[in-house]
């Protein structure tokens, strides 16, 4: 059975329609890669994935594990295992990084029947994990993203798909915007992450994250459509020409 | 023409509350009587006055200013009376709710009355007095009156402005009072709780407070108005702090009482040279409140800190819908001082809140710092909050700054932490208590912090319960809307 199965799904934001019809299949243990120019649905692909109501699906059906992922409220997925890491994380002032992390996953632990974790099962992994990404020890008690940089706050949305061990971890534009640096500490980080239980949905504007995270597969949105799909060759394809092709070629394709 | 307006609108004011005075008359004789045999008479005298200028106003109406958001009816129309000392009884156990952990001392008093049987006077550190206040003016008619009663009982909370005050000059019975002698730095914090307890009965009371802190001493104080049982009360508690030079005082009012309550306080602090003053009001409970604020920087380079949370619920006003007012007058009268307001207010359901904060800065206060902020969450299309900035500055070289915001619970974190497996009404709870945790931090790490946190905690884990299985449809309407500067 596919991890995921996403079947002729529409989805509209304010009454447009944005997502026409995706077709995706992801079994564990892939890395597949989302890229397409500004506007062609990847974000709200990832958010309707996540489950954010304010986007509405018109259409279509999106399996995970074999359960119907469209029925679930946002904690459910995510209890269930599907984990966004934002474009645009948010700052919440007031709740500490690591109560709030720890609270997520003690939620998460719940729902599946496990134990909870105390300050004293948490803190030594956390730690860990912070140092694996080269986070300064600070952020833990600083309130969620709250004035962090950019970097920072990607950092940190890495370092909660590490703790949270999600069975499918949704990479919306998480290199946007960083530098080589934190772009190689990041995708160091969800290197780390990779294992045959675990899939990874890379959603990115740029081939550069794919020189870091090695992807099995590239689909190409277009119009919220995926217009091609093929191998990692077809992100260097892609930064060498550009989408103009491809966006061409689906123009073309449009009944007259 | 003027004289003309005003007379008729006395007129209607008393038109509206004259026949339920009576009960506070009957009261006003009783504490007389008692007060005529063993009090001195500077503070019958001090009754007096009071009784002439409630009896001649009677109580306010949406007409004066300082009511204008905030109707008296209800309280009005309700015969209110006097308790006898000992008319109800309170056992140990009753209170074992209601006490703090980790208090210095606690004096208990029951409606109106104290209960030296309740109270717990733990290991008092030396160089601090806490008794009843009535019994330490009784024993100055024996010769061996605590010095200071007179000097400051009555001169600080201003009659002439507030009937309220008034109406407790006259019919007070009792209250704390606490001296906290010079250079004395206490840990612990001192608790004075103050039960309505009356079974089948309204009970009114007026408990007064008299707080002597010496020139640089350090105490922290819990004033906390709490009730037995579901009947009405009505709470009118004056309570006069006197910040002696570098002294460093926390005052915190917490209103718990039941939503049928009626509660009207006034802190009135008076602060010398340097001294700096914390007042914190936890206002989680009562049906309709009123918290008073006055502090006046009357020495050079005095301080205070005005910080408040308060959270109303309930549905409509008379049937629990809370309504919570909040009135600061924060003065200036000396050079070099500095005052910080903050209060942040979460109102649910059809509760009503308010916050009126008034900065007088006199003709010499220059170098006056003042700020003043207000936050409201308004977590229902009927909850509704009225906030008005005041500023009067006589003097030319000062800084004020206010600013007031109303907004709802933010989607984008809630989705947040939703998305991070939490569930919707954890996330909310965590969104209201990271908001109100806002005034928490401006408190001291205290046995009297924990002890606030705790009541927060409480208050918002029942208000998201209560949202969610009373309403979700309130809820799901909110729109996406961040904070709105309002003035």
């Amino acid at each position: 059975m596919a991890l995921l199965e996403i079947q002729d799904l529409h989805a509209s934001v304010d009454g447009h329609e944005i997502l026409k019809g995706v077709n995706l299949t992801m079994n564990a243990g892939e890395v597949h890669s989302i890229m397409g120019p500004n506007g062609s649905g990847k974000s709200t692909l990832a958010a309707v994935l996540a489950r954010r109501d304010a986007y509405e699906v018109t259409g279509g059906r999106v399996l995970f594990n074999g359960k119907d992922l469209l029925e679930m409220d946002p904690e459910e997925a995510a209890c269930e295992g599907v984990f966004l890491a934002f474009q645009y994380p948010v700052e919440i002032p007031g709740i500490g990084n690591a109560y709030f992390l720890r609270s997520a996953m003690n939620a998460v632990r719940k729902y599946r029947g496990q134990d909870e974790l105390d300050a004293m099962d948490f803190l030594p992994l956390y730690k860990e994990r912070m140092k694996l990404l080269e986070m300064d020890e600070k952020f833990m008690n600083r309130s969620v993203n709250e004035g962090f940089s950019g970097g920072e706050k990607k950092r940190n949305e890495i370092l909660q798909l590490s703790m949270l061990e999600p069975k499918l971890a949704i990479l919306d534009e998480t290199d946007s915007g960083l530098d080589i640096d934190a772009l190689r500490i990041v995708a160091q980080g969800v290197n780390a992450m990779r294992s045959p239980d675990r899939a990874f949905l890379v959603i990115t504007h740029y081939q550069r994250l794919l020189d870091y995270i090695a992807t099995d597969f590239v689909h190409v949105l277009v119009d919220g459509k995926i217009e091609r799909s093929g191998g990692p060759e077809l992100a260097l394809e892609l930064e060498e020409k550009g989408y103009g092709q491809i966006e061409a070629d689906a123009q073309q394709a449009l009944p007259a | 023409m003027k004289t003309a307006a005003k007379a008729m609108g006395n007129e209607r004011t008393m038109a509206t509350t004259t026949p339920k005075l009576e009960k506070y008359f009957e009261a006003y004789e009783e504490v007389r009587a008692h007060g005529l045999e063993r009090e001195p008479v500077w503070l019958q005298q001090l009754r007096e006055d009071g009784w002439a200028r409630f009896s001649a106003r009677g109580f306010p109406s949406t007409h004066d200013e300082d009511w204008r958001f905030t109707n008296l009816a209800a309280l009005a129309k309700t015969p209110f009376r006097r308790a006898a000392k000992g008319e109800f009884a309170v056992s140990p156990a009753q209170l074992a709710p209601w006490r703090v952990a980790g208090a210095a001392c606690q004096l208990v008093f029951v409606n109106g009355h104290f209960a030296p049987e309740l109270s717990d006077f733990g290991t008092l550190p030396e160089g601090l007095l806490v008794c009843s206040l009535a019994k330490a003016i009784d024993c100055g008619r024996e010769g061996c009156a605590p010095e200071g009663i007179e000097q400051h009982l009555g001169r600080h909370a201003d009659m002439s402005r507030d009937v309220f005050t008034a109406l407790n000059t006259a019919l007070w019975e009792d209250g704390a009072y606490l001296r906290i002698h010079r250079g004395v730095a206490l840990e612990q914090p001192i608790h004075l709780l103050y039960v309505s307890a009356g079974v089948g009965a309204e009970i009114a009371t007026h408990p007064r407070t008299l707080i002597i802190a010496e020139d640089a001493s350090q105490a922290a104080i819990i004033e906390d108005y709490v009730s037995l049982g579901g009947e009405a009360a009505f709470s009118n508690a004056v309570t006069e702090l006197a910040a002696g030079q570098n002294a460093v005082i926390s005052h915190f009012l917490v209103e718990r009482e039941n939503l049928a309550s009626f509660n009207v306080s006034t802190l009135r602090i008076e602060q010398s040279r340097s001294a700096n003053v914390d007042s914190h009001s936890i206002l989680l409970g009562g049906g309709l409140v009123r918290n008073n604020v006055h502090p006046v920087l009357n020495g050079e380079g005095a301080e205070c800190l005005i910080n408040g949370l308060f959270v109303g619920a309930g549905r409509q006003h008379g049937a629990g819908g809370q309504h919570i007012d909040n009135y600061m007058l924060v003065e200036h009268a000396r050079p070099h001082c500095n005052s910080r307001q903050f209060y942040n207010g979460i109102l649910a359901d059809h509760a009503r809140g308010v916050f009126h904060g008034r900065i007088v800065v006199h003709k010499d206060a220059q170098k006056t710092d003042a700020k003043q902020t207000n936050r409201n969450l308004l977590l229902s299309d009927n909850a509704r909050i009225d906030t008005k900035p005041q500023l009067e500055i006589y003097a030319d070289d000062v800084k004020c700054t206010h600013g007031a915001t109303i907004g709802q619970i933010d989607e984008a974190q809630l989705f947040y932490l939703r998305a991070r497996g939490i569930a919707e009404a954890d996330a909310r709870n965590f969104l209201l208590y990271a908001f109100a945790a806002e005034c928490l931090d401006r408190m001291k790490d205290s046995a009297a912090r924990e002890f606030a946190e705790k009541l927060i905690r409480e208050r918002l884990q029942e208000l998201v319960s209560a949202v969610e299985t009373a309403a979700p449809s309130v809820v799901e309407e909110e729109e996406k809307q961040n904070w709105e500067e309002v003035g």
